[in-house]
């Protein structure tokens, strides 16, 4: 079973690297980009039946770090119903 | 007397051996080199260091796969027991991961690494690694890091600073760590991460720019403290 971990930055963590990344896009001449936060994902192919609580204990206590960060956890066989 | 003290090498530490030598050069004794893979620790040890460096090639997060490593448990049960554990640079990355300290470290604000000697405040003078300074003191140490951001909620920064765990602060920005923090102890103040790196400032150089022994002050207050206790 495939799973997608999206591990981002919580809300008022400042981003440097998103900051940098945003003043390279507009110094190429894009305009209206308002703000560029960036995180990490992480795939990973795990055991049929594995739970959303195991993959949460995952995400607390290795994947994310819960100071700074917040993650989703998405699970792609049945995309239609993210976890 | 008898000084034990151990310092623990990860796959990408680079600090170690200077932190082995500037721990025998104030202490008279060899420190003993710890591999990150021993499950244990030796016996009776009275002092941890967690050296510098880019354990696991800071995979995933600095400190974050150092931190989950066999000997770090080993590591954070004898911090309970109240055995003094020093992280610097790397080692302090590893201490936010594992828990033993508040907070995080995040990319330095301005993006870049930054390499050079900074001015620090003393703002703790009652733990073992502080002790012998004056409050407000100044030492020059150097920093080598990019990610030494220091991250903590306003909460726990306000309970940090009430609590007088705050040991050290840039005098400037260096970083963009939240209020200056250079350095944090634990609760029980035995614990102490920092940036700055006091094993690369234990003996005067021969340019004034380099060497210095503010470091070595630091080490002296951690050994007149445990063997005077």
């Amino acid at each position: 079973m495939k799973v997608r971990i999206l591990v981002r930055l919580k809300p008022g963590v400042l981003d440097p690297q998103g900051r940098a990344v945003h003043h390279s896009l507009d110094g190429l001449g894009f305009e209206g980009v308002e703000d560029v936060r960036i995180g990490r994902m992480i795939e990973m192919d795990v055991a049929e039946g594995t739970t959303d609580e195991t993959l949460t204990k995952m995400c607390e206590q290795l994947l994310a770090n819960m100071v700074i960060e917040d993650f989703a956890i998405e699970r792609l066989d049945d995309a239609k119903e993210p976890a | 007397m008898g000084f034990k003290a151990g310092v623990i090498t990860f796959p990408g530490s680079n600090c170690d051996r200077d932190m082995a030598v500037a721990l025998e050069a104030v202490s008279g004794e060899p420190a003993i080199r710890i591999w990150h893979g021993d499950a244990d620790l030796p016996d009776g040890l009275d002092f941890i260091a967690l050296p510098g460096g880019f354990s696991y090639g800071d995979y995933l997060r600095s400190g974050a796969m150092a931190a989950r490593s066999p000997v770090l448990r080993a590591v954070v049960s004898a911090a309970n027991r109240g055995v003094p554990v020093l992280g610097v640079c790397n080692g302090f990355q590893v201490l936010t991961e594992s828990g033993l300290l508040p907070g995080a470290l995040m990319r330095n604000a301005g993006q870049t690494f930054v390499c050079r000697t900074v001015d620090l405040e003393v703002v703790n003078t009652t733990s073992i690694y502080t002790s012998g300074f004056e409050q407000g003191q100044n030492l020059r140490i150097p920093v080598a890091h990019h990610d030494g951001n220091y991250f903590a909620d306003e909460a726990t920064l306000d309970a940090l600073e009430g609590d007088g765990r705050v040991a050290f602060r840039y005098t400037d920005d260096v970083n963009g760590s939240r209020r200056n923090i250079a350095g944090v102890l634990s609760a029980n103040g035995r614990v102490l991460g920092m940036m700055p790196h006091p094993e690369r400032a234990i003996e005067p150089a021969s340019h004034p720019s380099l060497g210095g022994e503010d470091g070595r002050a630091l080490f002296e207050n951690v050994i007149n403290s445990l063997v005077a206790a």
